[in-house]
C-alpha cells in the first residue's frame, strides 16, 4: 500500500491537534488566497493548455467564485465553530447541553477536471475550515493544471497537514483501500459507485457530487429572447462541460419553432458567426471525450451549428431538434456544447417525463407565468432549481449545492461546506452532584415513579390541555 | 421479491400525496395509536422476547417515543417551511431558499435491542418529512416483529386518494392495504434481496458488519443511495480522581445494566488509576444491590439476553480479566449477573463491543494515557468523562472523538426533543433526534426563482467576455 505512510503521518499530526484552533484554519486559508493572488496567470495558463478555457471564464470559475467562498469563510469561521447550545428538557434544565462541531480528521478531496481548480478549492477551503488533514487528488486528466497543483500549492500549506497526490485510475484505487475519515468526490456517477463501494469498507462518510441529465422546460409563455440567451450561456458555458448545465430542452413544437431562431441569435451575439474563431468559447478537454460526445451528433436534425473539428477538439455549440427519447444524446450526460429539444405536448407530460428518469442535478423551467414555474418545482425533484435562468443557483453561497439519487449525495457551497467536514457531537456536561434528580430512574422500578419520570422529560403535543 | 412493494410504494411517492401537511399528521396519529391501544400487547412482547422489565419499556418505548412523536407534530409546520437564504447583489430582486423535499422511498432496518423505539422513532421522522415508507423490524425480537407485522398496518389511515389496493406477493405475512407504508419480516437471506431494490434513504440500526454490508449494497448497481448509519463501538468511560465516587458509581451502573447492557450508548469500559478502581468497586458493589436487591435473578427490574445466541457470546467475555462482582449466569433464562471484571488486558476479547450487563475496568495512570488508549480504538459512539474537574473534562473533549459526549452521567436511553444523536467513524454516519432527524430524511433542494425580464442584469456575464467587466460580475455574486 504505497499511499499508507502518507495517511497515518497526516492522521498522527491530526491527532496531535495542530488543526483545531482557529488561528492554524485561518492562517492555512489565508495561504490559499494567497495562492490564488500569486499564481493568477499560471492558473489561467494552464486551463488555457488543458482545455482551451476562455480566460474569463476561467478567471471567474476559477479564482473569483473561489475567492468568494474563501471570503464567506473567513468571515463566519468563527462563528460556525462555536458549540450551539439546545433545547433541554426538565431533567437537563442545570446541565450544560450542545452540539459542538469537530473535525473528521484525515480527509480525501478527489477533484475534476472540468473546473480543475474551482472543484478542488471550493472543498478544500470547507476542509481546512473545518479543521480536517486533507489530501487532495486533483484530476490527472487536466495535466497542466495537475501540475500546477502538486508543485505549488503545496508551497502554500502545511506539508504535514495537506497533501497533493497525482494518481491515475489505478493508483486512485490503491489510494482508496486506506482508511480515511470522510472523501470528498466530485465526478461521473460510475467513478462515484467505485468511491462508496471503497469507503463502505471502512465505513467512510462521504459527499459525492455527480452529474445527470439537466432538463430544462421552456413553456409557452416565456419570454423567448431571454429565456434563449439565458439557456444558451448555460449551455455552452465551458464548451457545456459543466455537471449543472440544462442538458436538453423540453418544449411543445409551437416553442421549438419560436426558439430555435432566438438560439441562433443569441449564439451569434456571444460567439460570433463563426464560433470557432472566437476567443471565448471552449475546447474539449481530451480526444477521449470529442469523440463520445461527436457521436452523439447523430440524434435528431442538425437546426444549428454541428461542426466539428478533431484536431482542436472543437464542436461547435449545436441546437439539435426533433430529437426523440430513444436518441444516443438522450442516452448519457451529454457534457458538450449541444443542446437536444425533445418535443412534449405541455407542462403535465414535461413533468411526468422528467420524473421517468434518473434524478437529476438541477431542473430549470422557464415561465413567465410563476403558477408553471412552481409546478414543476413541486412535482419534481432534483438536487438544485433554478427558474428562469440557468447556473445561477450555484453562484448563491447561502444555497446548498449537490444532488439527489444518482446525481450525488450530500451538499456544500458556504456553510455546508464547513458542515460536510464537520462532525456535529452531542455533548452533554451533568452536574456531578444532584443526585436526587437521578433517584427517579434507578432501579427498583415502581409505578410511581415512572409518572414522575414522564412528567419530567415528556414533551407535550401543544394546543392541549388535561382537565384535572 | 419485493419489487412489486417497492414500486408501489414509489408510484404513491410520484403521486405527491404523502406531501401535504394534513396527510403526515394523519398518517403520523397511526403509531401513537398504536402504542395507546396496544401497549400492553407491547409490554408482553417485550417481555418474552428478552425479559424487558416493564419500567424500561414505557420508558424507552412508550413514553420516550411519544415525546418524540409531540415534539414533531408540535414544530413540523416550522420544519417543512421553505428556508429563505441571504441573497448577493444580482439575486436581489429574486426568490432563494431550500426547499425541504423528501426523499421518496426510505427502508428502515431496525435492531433487536430497543425494538419498538428504534423502528418507530425513524419512521415518525420518515413520515414527517413526507417519504414512503418501508419497515424491517428485527427477526430476533420474534414477539416485537410479529405484533408490529399484524396490528401496526391496521392503525393507519388510508391514504386520501387511495389507488386500489394490489396485493403483493412473497412476503411471510399478509399485505397491506397501505399504499405508503409496509412491513416486511425477513431475515438475513430475505433482507439481502429486499436491499437489491432501489431506495431513496436507508437508515439502518445495528452492528458495524452488517452495516458494512448495507453501504456496499447500497453502492452497488444503480442505486447510490444515501444512508444513515446507527452502528456501535466500544463505548469508553473515563472516570477520573476527582469525582464523586457513589453517584459516578450509581450512574454508570444504570447507563451499563439498563436493558441487562443491551444498549448502543451505554459505557462499555471504565478506564480509571488504580486508586480509582478500589474506591470505585465498593461504590458499584453498594449501587447493584440498591438496584436488583443481594440476588439480581430474582428482581423484576433486571433483564435477560434476547437469545441464545447472544447469551453464548456474552457468556464467553467473563474469560476476561477476574470477576470482582457477579459474574452468575443461567443459560436456560438467558441470566447474565450484573457483573464487574477488573484485571482486563487491552487485547481481552472483552475490549469489542459488549452488549451485555458486564463492566469491564481497565487501568489508566492518568487522563493522558486513557486519552491515548482510547484514540488507538475505533471511534465510540459515546464518550462519557465522570470528573469533578473541569480541566480534565475539556482535556478529554477536545483530544477525542466520538458520536456523542457526556460528563458526570451516562443518558441511556436518551432524551427525547433537540440533542442530536449522533456518530462517526465506525460507530456510524448520519445523526437524527430532534430537528436534524427530520433533516435526515429530506433533502434540502435549493431553488432560485429568477424574473423573466430585467436581462440587462444579465448582460455583463455573456459573451463576447470583456476583462473589465469582471470586477462588476464579482461584486454582483459577493456575499453581502
Amino acid at each position: 500500500n504505497p499511499y499508507a505512510g502518507l495517511v497515518s503521518h497526516l492522521r498522527a499530526v491530526w491527532l496531535s491537534g495542530r488543526t483545531r484552533p482557529m488561528e492554524y484554519r485561518v492562517a492555512q486559508l489565508e495561504a490559499l488566497g494567497r495562492f490564488l493572488d500569486e499564481k493568477k496567470q499560471e492558473i489561467l495558463e494552464a486551463t488555457a493548455l488543458d482545455m482551451g478555457k476562455p480566460s474569463f471564464e476561467a478567471h471567474f470559475t476559477e479564482i473569483l467564485l473561489c475567492k468568494n467562498h474563501l471570503n464567506n469563510t473567513l468571515n463566519n469561521l468563527s462563528h460556525w465553530m462555536k458549540d450551539e447550545y439546545v433545547d433541554k428538557n426538565l431533567v437537563t434544565q442545570l446541565d450544560s447541553a450542545f452540539s459542538s462541531a469537530i473535525p473528521y480528521g484525515v480527509v480525501l478531496i478527489i477533484a475534476p477536471w472540468n473546473y480543475p481548480i474551482h472543484l478542488l478549492l471550493v472543498p478544500l477551503i470547507g476542509a481546512i475550515a473545518a479543521g480536517n488533514c486533507v489530501i487532495i487528488k486533483p484530476s490527472e486528466i487536466t495535466k497542466n493544471t495537475e501540475r500546477l497543483v502538486a508543485e505549488t500549492l503545496t508551497c502554500y500549506l502545511d506539508n504535514d497537514c495537506f497533501a497533493v497526490v497525482t494518481a491515475g485510475v489505478q493508483e486512485t484505487t490503491r489510494l482508496l483501500e486506506n482508511k480515511f475519515d470522510y472523501i470528498f468526490c466530485t465526478g461521473s456517477p460510475s467513478v462515484g459507485r467505485i468511491v462508496m463501494a471503497a469507503a463502505a469498507k471502512h465505513l467512510t462518510p462521504l459527499t459525492l457530487e455527480l452529474g445527470g441529465k439537466n432538463p430544462c422546460y421552456v413553456s409557452d409563455t416565456c419570454d423567448v429572447q431571454n429565456a434563449a440567451r439565458r439557456v444558451a450561456w448555460g449551455r455552452f458555458f465551458n464548451a457545456g462541460q459543466t455537471c449543472v448545465a440544462p442538458d436538453y430542452v423540453l418544449c411543445s413544437v409551437e416553442m421549438q419553432d419560436k426558439l430555435m431562431p432566438a438560439l441562433r441569435e443569441a449564439i451569434t451575439e456571444f460567439f460570433g458567426s463563426n464560433p470557432q474563431e472566437s476567443p471565448d468559447f471552449g475546447r474539449i478537454v481530451g480526444d477521449k471525450q470529442f469523440r463520445r460526445i461527436r457521436a452523439l451528433l447523430c440524434s435528431g436534425r442538425v437546426a444549428i451549428g454541428g461542426q466539428t473539428d478533431e484536431k482542436e477538439r472543437y464542436i461547435a455549440p449545436t441546437v439539435l431538434a426533433d430529437v426523440l427519447p430513444s436518441d444516443p444524446v438522450m442516452q448519457e450526460e451529454i457534457f458538450g456544447p449541444i443542446l437536444p429539444i425533445v418535443v412534449v405536448a405541455n407542462m403535465d407530460e414535461a413533468i411526468d417525463f422528467i420524473n421517468a428518469r434518473p434524478r437529476p442535478l438541477a431542473i430549470y423551467a422557464f415561465s413567465c407565468d410563476s403558477k408553471v414555474v412552481n409546478q414543476v418545482l413541486e412535482r419534481t425533484s432534483s438536487g438544485g432549481f433554478c427558474g428562469n435562468d440557468t447556473l445561477m443557483h450555484t453562484t448563491l453561497t447561502s444555497l446548498p449545492f449537490g444532488g439527489i439519487g444518482n446525481s450525488g449525495l450530500g451538499k456544500y457551497h458556504g456553510r455546508f461546506t464547513f458542515d460536510t467536514f464537520t462532525h456535529h457531537r452531542g455533548c452533554l456536561h451533568r452536574n456531578m452532584g444532584l443526585e436526587t434528580l437521578n433517584a427517579l430512574r434507578y432501579p427498583p422500578y415502581s409505578q410511581q415513579k415512572l409518572g414522575l419520570l414522564t412528567a419530567t422529560f415528556e414533551i407535550k403535543r401543544k394546543g392541549m390541555c388535561t382537565l384535572l | 421479491p419485493y419489487a412489486g412493494l417497492v414500486s408501489r410504494l414509489r408510484a404513491a411517492w410520484l403521486s405527491g400525496r404523502t406531501r401535504p401537511m394534513e396527510h403526515r399528521v394523519a398518517q403520523l396519529e397511526a403509531p401513537g395509536r398504536f402504542l395507546d391501544e396496544k401497549k400492553q400487547d407491547v409490554l408482553e412482547a417485550a417481555a418474552l422476547d428478552m425479559g424487558k422489565p416493564p419500567f424500561e419499556v414505557e420508558l424507552s418505548k412508550i413514553s420516550i417515543f411519544r415525546s418524540e412523536l409531540n415534539h414533531t407534530l408540535n414544530n413540523l409546520g416550522t420544519w417543512m417551511k421553505d428556508e429563505h437564504v441571504e441573497k448577493n447583489w444580482v439575486t436581489q430582486l429574486d426568490s432563494a431558499f431550500i426547499r425541504k423535499d423528501p426523499y421518496g422511498v426510505v427502508l428502515i432496518i431496525a435492531p433487536w435491542n430497543y425494538p419498538i423505539h428504534l423502528l418507530l422513532v425513524p419512521l415518525i421522522r420518515a413520515i414527517a418529512a413526507g417519504n414512503c415508507v418501508v419497515m424491517k423490524p428485527s427477526e430476533i425480537s420474534r414477539n416485537v416483529e410479529r405484533l408490529v407485522a399484524e396490528t401496526l398496518p391496521s392503525h393507519v389511515p388510508p391514504c386520501a386518494l387511495s389507488a386500489p389496493a394490489r396485493l403483493c406477493c412473497h412476503t411471510s405475512h399478509p399485505p397491506l392495504s397501505q399504499d405508503c407504508f409496509a412491513v416486511v419480516t425477513a431475515g438475513v437471506k430475505e433482507t439481502t434481496r429486499l436491499l437489491e431494490n432501489k431506495f431513496d434513504h436507508i437508515f439502518f440500526t445495528g452492528s458495524p458488519s452488517v452495516g458494512r454490508i448495507v453501504m456496499a449494497g447500497a453502492a452497488a448497481a444503480n442505486h447510490l443511495t444515501p444512508l444513515t448509519l446507527e452502528l456501535g463501538g466500544k463505548n469508553p468511560c473515563y472516570v477520573s480522581d476527582t469525582c464523586d465516587v457513589q453517584n459516578t458509581a450509581r450512574r454508570v451502573a444504570w447507563g451499563r445494566f439498563f436493558n441487562a447492557g443491551q444498549t448502543c450508548v451505554a459505557p462499555d469500559y471504565v478506564l480509571c488509576s488504580a486508586e480509582m478502581r478500589e474506591k470505585l468497586l465498593p461504590a458499584l458493589r453498594e449501587a447493584i444491590t440498591d438496584f436488583y436487591g443481594s440476588n439480581p435473578r430474582e428482581s423484576p427490574d433486571f433483564g435477560r439476553m434476547v437469545g441464545d445466541k447472544q447469551f453464548q457470546r456474552v457468556q464467553r467475555l467473563l474469560r476476561s480479566g477476574r470477576v470482582a462482582i457477579g459474574g452468575q449466569t443461567d443459560e436456560d433464562a438467558r441470566y447474565i449477573a450484573p457483573t464487574v471484571l477488573v484485571d482486563v488486558q487491552q487485547d481481552d476479547p472483552i475490549v469489542q463491543e459488549t452488549s451485555g450487563p458486564i463492566l469491564p475496568i481497565l487501568t489508566a495512570a492518568s487522563v493522558d494515557d486513557a486519552i491515548t488508549f482510547i484514540n488507538a480504538q475505533e471511534r465510540p459512539l459515546a464518550l462519557y468523562v465522570s470528573s469533578s474537574c473541569k480541566k480534565v473534562v475539556n482535556r478529554v473533549l477536545e483530544r477525542m472523538s466520538s458520536g456523542g459526549f457526556c460528563t458526570n452521567d451516562t443518558p441511556v436511553p436518551p432524551e427525547p426533543g433537540s440533542e442530536a444523536r449522533c456518530s462517526a467513524g465506525q460507530s456510524g454516519l448520519g445523526r437524527y433526534h430532534g430537528r436534524s432527524s427530520f433533516e435526515t430524511f429530506s433533502h434540502p433542494r435549493s431553488a432560485l426563482l429568477r424574473g423573466a425580464g430585467r436581462e440587462a442584469l444579465n448582460a455583463p456575464r455573456y459573451p463576447p467576455y470583456a476583462p473589465g467587466r469582471l470586477p462588476l460580475l464579482w461584486a454582483a455574486i459577493e456575499p453581502k
